[in-house]
């Protein structure tokens, strides 16, 4: 067995209610780590066969919780939440920061496979081996505070009646869905503490379609013996030494970039990426500090970074909201992106968001689409239910929010997140609106423009993704740079935030591997043997889609079209990207992953991976 | 900064708690040689989110459960005040959860015995590492003559002042 893994899996069928565990074998752990790359592997065992048959958002779906060898032990600790993607139909490896993925190890798994689908809404109480599938019918329903605070009181009593020699226990680690993924919307999370989300993929509609609620776990032994304790320690204290540096990553977290995102880079969207420049102090991450966080510091396990703030209103028209930062990606999508520039509306939405277990993003994405459709008269107030979606109106963003997540009039199209909703109510309206869709293979784009070209994301990255849109996943070249996906798909395969990785030594995460599990790991083996074979796997699916669509490279390995307009304001006012350049790089990028022109993983490259049967499944596609 | 052979006492600013865990991380380590936080002499509960606290002995000036310990598994350290459990002695009774006014002390995960800090000989682990993240939770003063038990109370008892205090009026309802 291989060090820092826990060394089992939990099985659980939703449909038959059998709970077993499971192992992978060493060679399977040591070739796809953890996360992201053991959910491909597990995705295309069990699915591959039927991928394109396979509708996300019904039982035959599987849906993955699992952890990685790093997990608790490099410093800030996450889980990886996967199955087929509702948003893509692909696999996308979500991350969610929080203690789950360490209480599941000291609970003795290394992940949950969870298949079928239950007809009474459930949740999923594992306390060490002891796994009940309980009741959740009078949780159903319930936003993410309730939901978090019944699920943690009624855990906890469980444990004081079982226990009750054991003194206080703390509270289980939770992932739970609110509304937004119980009614199915392809832009809801799975969530943890509140704020806290897995948004890309859309896996909280798939959560919803198996009704389960929740999953909460509470592991009481240790964590896995590692190879080299002492390393361990020293790796863990060199991170922390480097992150103690950056005084100001620390005390602003990404919430400088609300501002700054927009004023000095210019690639921060703004009312549907219209623009990507505003010079709007009242959106500094000052006014946020001094006006809305009420505690400088919150993080996850092992965190020293710690760059969440807790963000409460505790005056005004929008009292009572509670959230984090908001973090960078959330002041655009629920700001900027909506013409919103002042952090107590930006704060009320961001709860809301959180309440309801939308995405952010993903929802701000789609709410800003609604919105330039409405700027431009294709969907009028009559369209939207009657609500004015002028641009920086809070409030109508906010109640069309709660109809996307409740699938109400207009929000049952918009909750098919922004593709989708783009294909069908441009049907009605007779008229392309995929123009104003600023998103790749049906995920919302990250609040990184490209068009300045001073912000990290290249031109190619998001049209060349194997998880579209997702700015924690750009395609780059060469591919050792860090932004590489190759390089990202290892932080989400071990299982730990990536935002603790920035300025140390690039090796240190291998030697850190090395000190956890005792397996000798370079980057160049990661590159060209591991990581690519992955990416494979990830691109197969990806291609194969279905069954609502699919993907061809020809027509959707492309930046959005609004990418191509000229920027209409700022320093970089009139810089666009150049269509046959960027299908240049596209072409270098196809040829350095061993791609064919037409973007379909070439038989050799499949093959000297070890990849003999996703070649064969790929065969249709050529 | 108190001398080494003086009584200490750990000072504790709960509200400022990142929930970063590290203490639970340097405690077990330190003491069980593992990261194991539910072996952690000192545990960060988070019963509602954003309201992070650290739970650990406050050292009472009286000591009850010292006190109500049946086989007298429990004693007072002289060099740094710290409650020492004998833990071939201690028969995991949980007496002492019940005298304590916190509930503060829990029982080993896999062991029979009760878990209770005992401040790292006077070097608290937890402290160190606290310190060297600027968080400035947890501070290591001298031990003087004042009221320490007012610090152990019930981890329901905290969350709901900090509710309050970071969450203003709403704070009571989302317990």
């Amino acid at each position: 067995m291989i060090l820092g893994y826990a060394g089992k899996f939990l099985e659980v069928d939703l449909s038959t209610k059998n709970v077993k565990e499971t192992k992978f074998s060493d060679d399977v752990l040591r070739e796809y780590i953890g996360g992201r790359g053991l959910a491909a592997k597990i995705l295309w065992d069990r699915l591959g066969s039927k991928w394109s048959e396979t509708n996300p958002l019904e039982p035959e779906n599987i849906l993955l919780f699992l952890t990685g060898p790093l997990t608790g032990f490099f410093p800030g600790g996450r889980t990886c939440v996967s199955g087929k993607s509702p948003q893509s139909n692909g696999v996308v490896g979500s991350t969610v920061a929080g203690e789950f993925g360490v209480e599941l190890k000291c609970a003795g798994y290394d992940g949950i496979i969870v298949a079928g689908a239950s007809e009474e809404p459930v949740y999923l109480f594992v306390k060490d081996s002891e796994v009940e599938i309980r009741k959740a019918n009078n949780i159903w329903g319930e936003d993410a505070k309730q939901t978090v605070s019944k699920i943690t009181k009624e855990c906890r009593e469980l444990l004081k009646k079982r226990f009750p020699r054991k003194g206080e226990w703390k509270e289980p680690a939770i992932l739970y869905i609110g509304p937004a993924g119980e009614n199915k919307v392809r832009t809801a999370v799975v969530a943890a503490k509140w704020t806290h989300a897995a948004g890309y993929g859309g896996y909280g509609a798939v959560m919803g379609s198996k009704k389960l609620k929740a999953v909460a776990v509470k592991g009481t032994g240790p964590l896995p013996e590692v190879a080299d304790l002492q390393n361990v320690k020293k790796l863990m204290q060199s991170v922390c030494k480097d992150v103690y540096e950056n005084e100001l990553w620390r005390r602003w977290g990404t919430g400088a970039a609300g501002y700054e995102v927009g004023a000095k880079t210019s690639s921060e969207p703004i009312r549907n990426w219209q623009e990507e420049w505003h010079d709007e102090k009242s959106f500094g991450v000052d006014q946020f500090e001094n006006r809305v966080w009420v505690k400088p510091y919150w993080g996850d396990f092992g965190c020293p970074t710690t760059c969440l703030k807790i963000a409460v209103i505790k005056t005004g028209k929008f009292k009572g909201a509670i959230t984090d930062n908001p973090d960078y990606e959330l002041q655009a999508y629920l700001g900027t992106n909506l013409g919103i520039f002042t952090p107590e509306e930006n704060v009320f939405l961001a709860s809301l968001i959180d309440d309801l277990g939308l995405c952010g993003i993903q929802t701000g994405n789609v709410l800003g689409f609604a919105a330039e459709l409405f700027q431009r008269g294709i969907l009028t107030k009559e369209d939207l239910d009657g609500l004015e979606l002028r641009w920086g109106n809070t409030e109508a963003f906010a109640t069309l929010a709660r109809k996307i997540a409740f699938r109400e009039g207009i929000g049952n199209l918009l909750a098919e997140g922004t593709y989708r909703a783009a294909l069908k109510i441009g049907e009605t309206k007779k008229r392309d609106l995929l123009t104003y869709a600023v998103q790749s293979k049906g995920i919302g784009i990250g609040a990184h423009g490209i068009r300045s070209g001073k912000d990290y994301p290249e031109t190619y990255s998001y049209a060349c993704s194997v998880q579209g849109g997702d700015h924690t996943s750009t395609a780059c070249l060469p591919l050792h740079d860090f932004r590489s996906e190759l390089i990202m798909t290892f932080n989400d395969s071990a299982v730990y935030c990536y935002f603790n990785i920035f300025g140390i030594p690039r090796n240190l995460k291998f030697e850190f591997y090395k000190a956890v599990t005792g397996i000798e790991l370079t980057q160049e083996e990661w590159l060209n043997t591991k990581a690519l074979r992955i990416l494979q796997l990830q691109r197969a699916m990806l291609l194969l889609g279905g069954p609502d669509l699919k993907w061809n490279p020809k027509i959707h390995d492309v930046n959005p079209p609004r990418f191509y307009e000229p920027l209409p304001s700022g320093p970089y006012k009139g810089k666009t990207i150049d269509k046959t350049e960027v299908e240049k790089e596209i072409a270098k990028y196809y040829e350095a992953v061993g791609w064919d022109e037409n973007g379909i993983p070439k038989t050799e490259t499949l093959k000297k991976l070890g990849l003999d049967n996703v070649d064969k499944a790929l065969e249709r596609l050529r | 900064m108190p001398t080494k052979k003086e009584p200490i006492w750990i000072a504790r600013d709960l509200a400022k708690c990142s929930g970063c865990r590290k203490c639970e991380i340097a405690c077990s380590l330190f003491h069980e040689k593992r990261i194991w936080p539910e072996a952690s002499r000192i545990r960060v509960f988070m019963l509602v989110p954003g309201l992070d606290f650290p739970h650990f002995c406050t050292q009472c000036e009286d000591y009850p459960c010292v006190e109500a310990c049946p086989v007298k598994a429990l004693s007072i350290s002289k060099e740094t005040g710290a409650v020492l459990v004998d833990e071939d002695k201690c028969v995991g009774c949980g007496r002492c959860i019940d005298a304590c006014p916190g509930r503060i002390p829990h029982m080993h995960p896999t062991e029979n015995y009760i878990l209770i800090c005992d401040l790292c000989k006077g070097n608290p682990q937890c402290v160190k590492v606290c310190q060297e993240g600027g968080w400035n939770v947890l501070k290591k003063v001298s031990r003087k003559e004042q009221a320490y038990k007012l610090y152990a109370r019930k981890p329901e008892e905290i969350t709901r002042d900090l509710a309050v205090k970071i969450y203003g009026e709403q704070g009571e309802k989302l317990l």
